[in-house]
């Protein structure tokens, strides 16, 4: 009896301890920084939009970056003919799925997928480019802290150099790449800021509505609040 | 049926016939929109036999292919790998696979035709999540201290060992289900068919 | 401008004697007597209401754009997921739409769950208002149902998996269970005929029975007339006309009242849909954000909030009974603890209604209920432990306890004498 008492009064605090955590590194907000997001934009073009598609992303939707028709048709535009196409890839699924195991999954709302309790989307995507190290065991030669075992090698490691997981489960980088670690850090960071971006262009455009749309409703409250007051003084 | 004065029998008879007459016409209006919802033809259809070449599969690693749109594991398990389910024959629930969730030629002590490969329906049995391999061995896995390899589901936390047997008093009810399949060679597998059919 | 009302009067006498406008507008509005003392709690019926009309306005606008197809695009992409993308970017604003919608679903659960607390605090399903509670308890009840199709269709891995896991649920009732799951999805694994059915369900099934539900709600309600925070009858003290004395008009007074609460809440509901659409992973689950994958089982899955409770108190059920598996009994727990709140009029002993007059004993049952419930609804959105499910087994006992032994403990207690009529601050 007094045992279950026990568990009874410290079942809630065994329940409510977390489980296992994961460390994100917190990814710095570019979203009102028009030439960070064109950067961005950029590297996502010539990195990723190889192997990943972005399909619901039109690339004169760019515009909300700052970028006219012009400069996305002379500078971005390679996987297609007309700046209102989407960002599709010419990959065939079925190759890349036996190149990579899985077939790359699409980028354009991967921000929003990878959130969690333990940081936003932008926040994993910022430490997991910034984490791969050397694994022979793995097809690709590499692996990931917090992508255990993807199938993705380091597409970026020509920048960032080789790191490996040391014996106190750190990563050291043994090797330098073209950039140097905070050069490489500011990159991802524009990248995800553009992921991000990307995830909800219209993000920033809600914000500001939402401003208008409550400022509105305060004082529609005032009127509604006033009439009510005019009509009920004579209960009572 | 009794008839007293205050009734108008045959208006009653006929009250009746009528009422009857119309629910039988609902129940038979009925049957073919429930009907409807049965599988269609094609989707009866969609289960094609698969092939998979696992010619390619390293020892310790797996493979899933989609088989009737359900996961379907290919499993290359090492000798180490086909050691630990010894150890774990007392912890599941049906150990010698009694249960009809395999073709005859699966029920033997790795439920698989080849000791090393196993072939198993990636679906748990109790609410139909897909288990994640945990194939690391102890605390590793997050599992159990002296776990010996093996699948936990996500949803409910059941656990299966390395021939898709499932753990003692765990939600899912069943160990995983070994699909029909046969070798064409020695690095070819067809999934969905076997030489019986 | 009398030419001008002239006109109106003669158009109105027109109608009327055609079509009871006029008769319905003073039964329901202008000469429905409502008690004067309707407090903070009595909002949410109309805001209930407004999210129904929410709800059904931008349903009827998303469907112009969505797909219902599980069938891949070139992209690799199922049809139905790719859709709800062209509605977010492609379509003028037909992301506001959409949050209206996604948000309008949890809004749904909160206006509702606050009405039927609302219920339980001043005995507003006591006599004679047996049947408005049951009605309620319907809609209840069809309104997760409505939510639950509707979490199909976007067909992402919490849509794919969420629906796998609930239809595989009836496959625990013995004998007919697998055939009937795979009845209900059309198919061996959730497909698209799953997703075509439950699309139907949702914009043309679900919505029919619910107004017709709605409309039979709100005329039991206006048979019998309104409750309020006294618990007492207004109908018992009329004056000379017939009019309870302590009733108002509905119109104006609390439909200008309720204009009030409908700004708030939408003051509310525009900071959710303006800023926190997501709100932290709770109204729209980030795992979402992938399109459904029949091979991959996301690492942690977990209802939708409004579900979690009743997801916890199934997942609380852990031992088999009468040689029937646990995965059968927990489907019959989770399934009584909706029904069994349908049955509060006749399990409720008290002589009086209002928790104002209550003793001790109710108080203290109700808040253990209420604590239960949300820490049943925490666990539901977690992984689950040992811990966690010891933790999930004593709160079920306490909810179920809450309704079984109230027969019992609703009489024992001690209440204080109702008033004779309404009291007013």
């Amino acid at each position: 009896m007094k045992k279950f008492l026990t568990a009874i009064l410290f079942a809630p605090v065994l329940a409510f301890a977390a489980g296992a955590e994961l460390h994100l590194d917190k990814a710095p907000d570019k979203s009102n920084d028009q030439a960070a997001l064109q950067n961005g934009a950029k590297v996502f073009v010539n990195y990723c939009l190889n192997c990943h598609s972005a399909s619901y992303m039109r690339y004169n939707r760019l515009k909300d970056i700052g970028l006219t028709d012009a400069q996305v048709k002379d500078n971005l535009l390679f996987t297609a003919d007309k700046v209102g196409e989407p960002m599709k890839i010419a990959m065939q699924r079925a190759d890349a799925k036996t190149w990579f195991g899985a077939a790359p999954p699409d980028l354009t709302v991967i921000a929003r997928a990878r959130a969690s309790e333990f940081g936003s989307g932008a926040d994993w995507l910022y430490t997991y480019l910034r984490s791969f190290y050397r694994d022979e065991e793995r097809p690709s030669g590499w692996n990931n802290v917090v992508f255990a075992n993807v199938g993705m090698p380091h597409v970026l490691w020509e920048l960032q150099g080789d790191q490996v997981m040391g014996a106190d489960h750190k990563l050291k980088l043994v090797k330098p790449g073209t950039l140097k670690p905070e050069e490489f850090d500011a990159m991802v960071g524009d990248l995800v800021g553009y992921l991000k971006y990307m995830g909800e262009p219209v993000a920033e455009f809600r914000k500001q509505l939402g401003v208008i749309v409550l400022i509105f409703l305060a004082v529609f409250f005032v009127f509604a609040y006033a009439l009510k007051r005019e009509y009920w003084k004579d209960i009572h | 049926m009794s008839c007293d004065e205050n009734v108008d029998c045959g208006r009653r008879r006929l009250l009746v016939a009528t009422a009857a007459a119309g629910g039988v016409a609902g129940v038979a209006a009925a049957v073919p929109f429930v009907a409807s919802m049965l599988p269609s033809e094609r989707a009866k259809s969609a289960g094609a036999p698969v092939e998979v070449d696992i010619s390619k599969l390293a020892p310790g690693q797996m493979m899933t292919v989609e088989w009737r749109g359900k996961p379907v594991w290919i499993i290359n398990r090492t000798p180490e790998m086909l050691a630990s389910l010894k150890k774990t024959d007392d912890k599941v629930a049906d150990p010698k696979s009694d249960k009809q969730m395999q073709p005859d030629y699966a029920k033997n002590e790795t439920r698989s035709i080849k000791p090393e490969i196993l072939v198993a329906v990636g679906i748990c049995t109790h609410l139909g999540c897909s288990p994640s391999e945990k194939f690391k061995t102890g605390a590793e896995s997050g599992v159990d201290p002296d776990w010996p390899g093996g699948f936990l589901c996500p949803c409910h936390g059941s656990t299966f060992d390395l021939a898709g047997r499932v753990y003692k008093s765990k939600p899912a009810p069943d160990n995983l289900e070994i699909p029909p399949h046969m070798y064409l060679g020695d690095a070819k597998i067809v999934i969905g068919e076997d030489k019986k059919a | 401008m009398s030419k001008v009302n002239a006109l109106l009067k003669g158009t109105l006498d027109w109608v009327d004697e055609r079509f009871p406008l006029t008769a319905n507008w003073k039964a329901h509005l202008s000469e429905y007597y409502a008690p004067k003392n309707f407090n903070f709690w009595y909002f949410f019926g109309s805001l209930a209401l407004l999210v129904l009309v929410i709800q059904i306005v931008t349903g009827i606008f998303l469907v112009m754009h969505f797909k219902p197809d599980a069938s891949l695009n070139a992209s690799g992409v199922p049809v139905a997921f790719a859709s709800v993308e062209y509605i977010m970017r492609d379509v003028p604003w037909g992301w506001l739409i959409r949050y209206m919608h996604s948000t309008g679903a949890s809004a749904f659960f909160v206006v509702v769950y606050m009405h039927m607390f609302r219920g339980l605090l001043y005995g507003s399903y006591r006599k004679p208002r047996e049947l408005i509670w049951i009605f309620g308890m319907l809609i209840f009840l069809c309104l997760m149902a409505e939510a639950f199709f509707g979490y199909l269709l976007p067909w992402g891995q919490m849509s794919f998996w969420g629906a796998q896991v609930i239809v595989n649920l009836f496959s625990a009732i013995p004998l007919i269970g697998p055939d009937l799951s795979i009845w209900l999805r059309g198919d061996f694994v959730v497909g698209d005929s799953t997703l075509n059915r439950f699309f139907s369900f949702h914009v043309i099934a679900v919505p029919l029975v619910l107004l017709g539900l709605v409309a039979a709600h709100i005329l039991a309600l206006h048979e019998v007339g309104s409750n309020n925070p006294d618990g007492v009858e207004i109908k018992k003290k009329k004056d000379a006309n017939g009019i309870p004395l302590d009733g108002i008009p509905f119109h104006p007074y609390y439909t200008l009242k309720d204009i009030v609460g409908v700004i708030v809440f939408l003051m509310a509901f525009s900071v959710i849909v303006f800023f926190m659409p997501e709100f932290g992973g709770y109204f729209l689950e980030y795992n979402n954000f992938f399109p459904a994958d029949p091979l991959q089982t996301p690492l942690h899955i977990a209802p939708v909030w409004y579900f979690t409770p009743y997801y916890s108190i199934l997942r609380a059920v852990t031992y088999p009974l009468f040689g029937i598996d646990a995965k059968f009994w927990g489907v019959v727990a989770m399934g009584a603890s909706t029904l069994i709140i349908a049955f509060l009029p006749w399990l409720d002993r008290s002589p009086v209604k209002s928790i104002r007059y209550r003793g001790p004993l109710f108080k203290g049952f109700l808040a253990a209920f209420l604590v239960s419930f949300f820490i049943l609804g925490y666990l539901g959105v977690l992984a689950p432990t040992p811990a966690r499910t010891l933790v999930s087994q004593i709160c079920s006992v306490i909810y179920f306890g809450f309704f079984l032994l109230m027969p019992i403990y609703s009489s024992l207690d001690k209440c204080q004498p109702e008033p004779d009529r309404v009291t007013t601050k």
